[in-house]
């Protein structure tokens, strides 16, 4: 495999540069003086007047994200249960042969693909859909509606996630735990879900971030009472181009990059700690060998 | 062959497990979606609800040259968005997973942290840079480029970019991880049997990875069609994407029934993108990354 060409670098920092290049604006606006309420947007001067918008207590931003990570901390809880429990039951499917045994699976299957239908179709089908089938059921709308919503949106990418890990495991750590004695319930909290936790822990930042971030299905299930970031956010942005949303994504931005910054770094730390770790292993075999 | 059945067995006890997930995705999307195919033959009544007569003149309604245009320009605006997201994004992912170990986690995170913030607030980015005072104007007014500002936004142009800009990390990450799982032994040998790079390309590399790219290009096409609030924030009074048809027959004529029939419009439409890629031997597993 050959390495990349100059001009192949050159190509991805200008894609990532055009990626970067509104959110730099919006960064570089946030310090603006300059209100630009008539989309008016020369630069003036250097403020912070925007950042003390975002803490304003009855227009600010506080009880919005507050609202935002309630129904994400709820909505990936739910759908962690969900999503694990499916993809523990659906990896690798037994093959049956009498037929009802093959009904069965075609039932599994179309349960299956319902399961992660909403990953494929368009969100504002989901969210229509959602909106008419609570006003059926007469529902309030707000919170409850909200999270029964993002669930249906979370689980897939839970459920796939931890599916494609499960598929990746040897089968033989299962059955050897079986073989010595162990009960099904034992095999599982013991030997299964241990092994699948980093994916459940990964599909569920997925889900999470997803969770956050959705506008289109919380714009169709929200209530009088509820607003999340998002809602907000798109209120704020519908009527005009208030100035305090560019302190807003500053914000967002910043918060975003300490986490994923951490999270390499820990990952990078983790590393090193298993390379020193394998390296005083083999000092310490050859000691023994030597001693031998 | 003892060692399959029994592994048959104690799968087969796990399968109640999945249970709770299928009883949430059969009343939470199965039934509310053939509720919409219901709601979509009926009339509506007075306050939000739904009834008799029943009928398919909602249908009859959509077959109009309104609805028409808004359903080809949302196609169109689709249609390129995936072109695009493809002829920009396929590059960038197979030079990403060509790049050192180091510069990909790199690169990796550069892509990811903007698709972590807010969709609504990268939008609101074009649209100070597409404003007639915004900096795009300003930097060419400043070379002399133009003697007058541009108009850019509330245009298709710009929802056109926007749209782009929005989707094509669903493009690079899942070319990217066909990229990456490649076995570039294939290529070297091809290379060997006296294939230019060209040549190595499309008959070797390209077919590999086609898996990522038609999960990407489902991935970018079908979430075009109905993203209503880009066309909302940087679109013009004349551009009504089939989206925002759904949007306003909902929240603004607050009828139901016909929203219903447009919303079943896109589900066949993406019923029939989802066959086509099942049948070229796409996978849902591919959607994830």
């Amino acid at each position: 495999m050959k390495k990349n060409a100059p001009w192949a670098n050159v190509y991805m920092a200008v894609i990532l540069l055009l990626l970067y290049l509104p959110i730099l604006v919006v960064v570089l606006f946030s310090f603006n003086s300059n209100p630009g309420r008539t989309a008016n947007f020369q630069f003036e001067g250097f403020s912070l007047q925007w950042y003390q918008d975002l803490f304003n207590p009855i227009t600010g931003y506080g009880a919005p994200l507050r609202s935002s990570l309630i129904i994400a901390l709820w909505s990936v809880l739910l759908s962690a249960v969900l999503g694990t429990l499916g993809a523990i039951g659906l990896v690798r499917r037994p093959v049956r042969k009498s037929l009802m045994g093959r009904g069965a699976a075609a039932l599994m299957t179309m349960g299956e693909q319902v399961s992660v239908l909403p990953i494929m179709i368009p969100e504002i089908i989901l969210g229509i859909a959602l909106l008419a089938l609570f006003t059926l059921l007469g529902l309030p709308f707000g919170m409850v509606t909200l999270v029964l919503s993002h669930v249906v949106f979370c689980v897939p990418y839970i459920y796939i996630t931890v599916k494609g890990r499960l598929a990746s495991l040897d089968p033989g750590l299962e059955e050897a735990a079986r073989d010595l004695g162990a009960t099904p319930l034992k095999v599982l909290t013991t030997i299964t879900l241990p092994l699948a936790m980093p994916a459940v822990i990964s599909g569920c930042l997925l889900a999470f971030a997803m969770s956050m971030d959705d506008f289109v299905i919380s714009f169709f299930v929200n209530g009088p009472h509820s607003n999340t970031l998002p809602l907000k956010i798109y209120s704020s942005v519908k009527v005009g181009v208030p100035p305090h949303v560019n302190a807003l994504c500053t914000v967002m931005l910043a918060a975003v990059f300490l986490v994923v910054g951490f999270s390499q770094l820990y990952q990078a730390n983790a590393a090193r700690r298993h390379r020193a770790h394998e390296k005083r292993d083999e000092r310490e075999r050859k000691a023994v060998e030597g001693r031998a | 062959m003892t060692a399959p059945t029994k592994l048959d067995k104690h799968q087969r006890t796990r399968e109640p497990l999945a249970f709770p997930m299928m009883l949430y995705a059969v009343l939470f999307v199965g039934l509310s979606l053939l509720y919409i195919a219901g709601l979509s033959v009926m009339t509506r009544g007075a306050d939000f609800t739904a009834g008799a007569p029943y009928g398919l003149h909602n249908y009859e309604r959509i077959i109009s040259p309104l609805y028409l245009k808004s359903l080809l320009q949302s196609l169109r605006l689709a249609f390129y968005t995936a072109l695009f997201c493809m002829l920009l994004g396929y590059p960038f992912a197979y030079f990403m997973a060509k790049a050192s170990p180091k510069a990909r986690t790199w690169i990796m995170m550069l892509l990811i942290v903007p698709f972590w913030t807010n969709a609504l607030i990268r939008i609101y980015g074009w649209k100070i840079l597409f404003s007639s005072s915004g900096p795009i104007n300003q930097a060419l007014l400043g070379v002399g480029l133009i003697q007058q500002p541009l108009r850019l936004l509330y245009t298709d142009f710009a929802v056109q970019v926007g749209m782009i800009y929005a989707m094509i990390p669903f493009m690079v990450l899942p070319v990217y991880s066909s990229v990456e799982r490649m076995d570039w032994s294939t290529v070297e040998a091809s290379r060997d049997l006296g294939a230019t790079p060209l040549k190595a390309f499309l008959t070797v590399t390209l077919p590999m990875t086609l898996p990522g790219v038609l999960a990407g290009l489902v991935l970018t096409f079908i979430p075009s069609i109905g993203l209503f609030f880009l066309s909302d924030l940087l679109g013009g009074s004349n551009t009504m994407l089939w989206g925002n048809m759904v949007h306003n027959e909902l929240l603004k004529s607050r009828d139901l029934p016909f929203a219903a029939a447009l919303s079943v419009v896109l589900l066949g439409l993406t019923g029939l993108v989802i066959l086509i890629y099942r049948r070229m031997g796409g996978r849902a597993e591919s959607m994830v990354f």
